[in-house]
């Protein structure tokens, strides 16, 4: 999405315009922004993880700058050992403190699996002591970057009751979200897609900056054909949206941008406004996120379909490196205009 | 003790091995190839001196710096190179990307997952497999420095030793993980003394010392192979070019990458077999150049090689 796309959608008046393009920022530079801001506010946060500190800077750079800035009391490099330094973080949140932990891709979050699930999810229920950290999961694929550096793990994570999981798809909403996941009271995974990282430019609103979590967020209206996504794939939906409206389909594009709680709401209304559902993301379809969502759908607005709700996710394979097979393995925007046109005729 | 003909062969892979990194490097600077690649240049004496030190029905699980082990257990340098540009031909069948993926039980070697240190307890596992069925057969595995920090170390050293599993580990400390110094990874100047804390023998050589990463391998394997349990070596070196491809490592230390390029491991053994008479210098650049040729031909061969069909993605995920 370019940035006059965004602030059109935003509204803004011409007069406006420079200082929208002032505050365009990229993907990742949003992320960093609200690491910088809130550090900044907030002396209880803090980062860890591996390669964080400067002069690196961490493996994508977002956390650049930030140990210059803050010392390393408060960014701090970690050793290879995910298991023991998300327990840790989750010790240093009970104290209080605002951990923001930096998996260096979101497929190694898997080795601090238990402490995650087991420990800080079930943590408030069962003695009330918070786990107010944030664990950010550089996500996604497309990049030719193999099985083990591609992944989308968050069904792994909506699955567990007592966490909290964003996947922001803006440069507004990475900010946002980010900052909204650092002051929640629980322990939040938060999924930044490197796709996007610096492919895409997007106006970030000035001063603070807060994005509810379970609020999702209607990217374009149309009344043929509802896409629900999240992530790198609203930009796949949008783009296929577009293509379909030259055929005459309107489509209506929501961005989840929060995976639990979902926002059912929001689903609902944009489910029973066409009445054709397709189901968007780019982890895999079999239990992924998408199940929930079309569940949801079926279970409470069954009378207002008329079609059968679709889905479109990766192939129940480990995410392959070569690039016919990535590229088949992934959605993207023609498979999106396929299907939504398959749903319009139907 | 080797003889010369031996010395030559430990000459010829690692000359291979970095002429195979050297044509990737470039051609992946050059922008022909595809994803990220770890180089493993200073690594050549670690991964050959210790893969020497086996038999071709010993187990091995090398890690994603260890490119001489696999060419020394005989995959094919197109193989490889497929693998690294995606071809259907590659060893993972365009699955897995640069070095990973490349399995080969055919080879004995056993393919690793991105997530380190995760070959450490299959590897131990292997080497169980060996005593439950009696045979003199060994495992060995490689894990770096920073992965030497993950709780897996532990459990899977303590497990090796409880179970006297005929297995070896090779620590290939190379002064960095990623961008992170030893400094901040552990507290302690050499990693070999946690073997104490497992009661197994742990040993300190110099990695850049092919034989002395051989003979400290075959104490290791003859042990293990014994029935006397597993051992861990450590191998000091240095990672001489960034963590992967894309990593200029401009953290590190230019003086100290200076004083380690003095150290080199083939060229230091080049001198050394030509001051000791076992080659002249002659012979050893007929062996390079003939490296630099089959690296060559390999990387051409894989680069005329077919993209895997994407007809096929959803084929070979299970076991038939
Ligand atoms: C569980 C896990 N976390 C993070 C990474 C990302 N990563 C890849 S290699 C590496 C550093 C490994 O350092 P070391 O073990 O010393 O091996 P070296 O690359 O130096 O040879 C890291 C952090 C990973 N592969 N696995
Ligand atoms: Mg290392």
């Amino acid at each position: 999405m370019n940035a006059a796309v965004v602030s059109a959608n935003y509204g803004f008046a011409e007069a406006e315009r420079s200082a929208v393009e002032e505050r365009t920022l990229t993907y990742i530079a949003a992320i960093s922004e609200a690491l910088r801001e809130e550090m900044a506010r907030d002396p209880n946060v803090l980062i860890m993880g591996e390669d964080v500190a400067d002069p690196f800077g961490g493996a994508f750079k977002v956390t650049k700058g930030l140990s210059d800035e803050f010392g390393t009391r408060r960014v701090l490099n970690m050793p290879m050992a995910e298991l023991g330094f998300i327990g840790a973080a989750t010790g240093m949140a009970l104290m209080g403190l605002r951990p923001v932990v930096e998996m260096q891709f979101a497929d190694f979050i898997s080795a601090g699996f238990d402490s995650i699930v087991q420990f800080a999810a079930t943590n408030y229920y069962r003695w009330q002591g918070a786990v107010p950290w944030v664990i950010r999961a550089p996500s996604d694929g497309g990049l030719r970057s193999g099985p083990f550096h591609s992944q989308n793990p968050e069904a792994w994570f909506v699955h567990a009751p007592g966490l909290k999981v964003v996947a922001p798809a803006t440069p507004a909403d990475a900010k946002g979200l980010l900052i909204a996941a650092i002051r929640d009271n629980n322990p939040v995974i938060y999924f930044e897609s490197k796709p996007l990282y610096r492919s895409l430019k997007g106006y970030v609103p000035p001063g603070e900056h807060v994005t509810p979590i379970g609020v999702a967020q209607t990217m374009r209206q149309g009344d043929d054909v509802t896409i629900i996504t999240y992530g790198a794939q609203v930009h796949q939906a949008l783009e296929a949206a577009q293509t379909l409206a030259v055929e005459g389909i309107e489509c209506e594009v929501l961005d989840l941008r929060t995976l639990k709680p979902l926002d059912e709401e929001a689903i609902l209304a944009a489910a029973t406004k066409t009445g054709k559902v397709l189901i968007v993301h780019s982890a895999n379809r079999l239990a992924g996120v998408g199940a929930e969502v079309a569940a949801l759908i079926a279970e409470r607005a069954f009378e207002w379909l008329d079609a059968p709700i679709a889905r479109l996710g990766g192939l129940d394979v480990p995410i392959p490196f070569s690039p016919p097979l990535e590229d088949a393995y992934r959605p993207n925007a023609a498979k999106i205009a396929r299907m939504a046109r398959e749903l319009a005729r139907f | 003790m080797l003889s010369n003909e031996q010395r030559i062969e430990l000459y010829y892979w690692m000359q291979l091995t970095r002429a195979f990194d050297d044509l990737m490097v470039a051609t992946w600077r050059g922008g022909r190839g595809l994803g990220g690649v770890f180089s493993q240049r200073g690594h050549e004496a670690i991964s050959i001196g210790s893969g020497y030190a086996l038999a071709p029905e010993d187990v091995v699980a090398p890690m994603h710096r260890d490119l001489g082990c696999y060419l020394l257990r005989g995959m094919a340098p197109v193989r490889i190179f497929a693998n690294m540009l995606g071809r259907a031909n590659g060893v993972s069948r365009g699955r897995d990307v640069n070095l990973h993926g490349a399995g080969d039980l055919g080879l004995n070697l056993v393919g690793f997952i991105s997530h380190l240190p995760h070959s450490l307890p299959v590897a131990v596992g292997v080497a169980m497999s060996f005593t439950y069925r009696r045979e003199a057969r060994v495992a060995l595995t490689y894990v770096g420095d920073g992965s030497s920090s993950a709780g897996l170390f532990h459990e899977s050293l303590n497990l090796a030793s409880v179970q006297k599993a005929p297995f070896v580990l090779i620590i290939e400390n190379n002064q960095y993980a990623y961008s992170t110094p030893l400094s901040q990874q552990m507290n302690i100047a050499d990693i070999a003394v946690r073997a104490a804390s497992y009661g197994i023998p742990g040993v300190v050589v110099d990695g850049n010392d092919v034989e002395a990463v051989y003979a400290a391998t075959k104490t290791a394997v003859e042990r293990a192979r014994a029935g006397d349990g597993p051992s861990l070596i450590e191998c000091k070196t240095m990672r001489m070019l960034g963590h992967a491809i894309h990593d200029g490592a401009e953290y590190v230390p230019r003086e100290l990458l200076a004083e380690w390029e003095k150290r080199d491991p083939i060229v230091t053994y080049a001198a050394r077999l030509v001051a000791e008479g076992v080659a002249d210098q002659d012979e050893l650049n007929e062996i390079a150049h003939r490296c630099a040729v089959e690296v060559a031909d390999a990387l051409a061969e894989a680069e005329r090689s077919p993209f895997p069909d994407a007809a096929t993605v959803t084929e070979g995920v299970y076991a038939p």
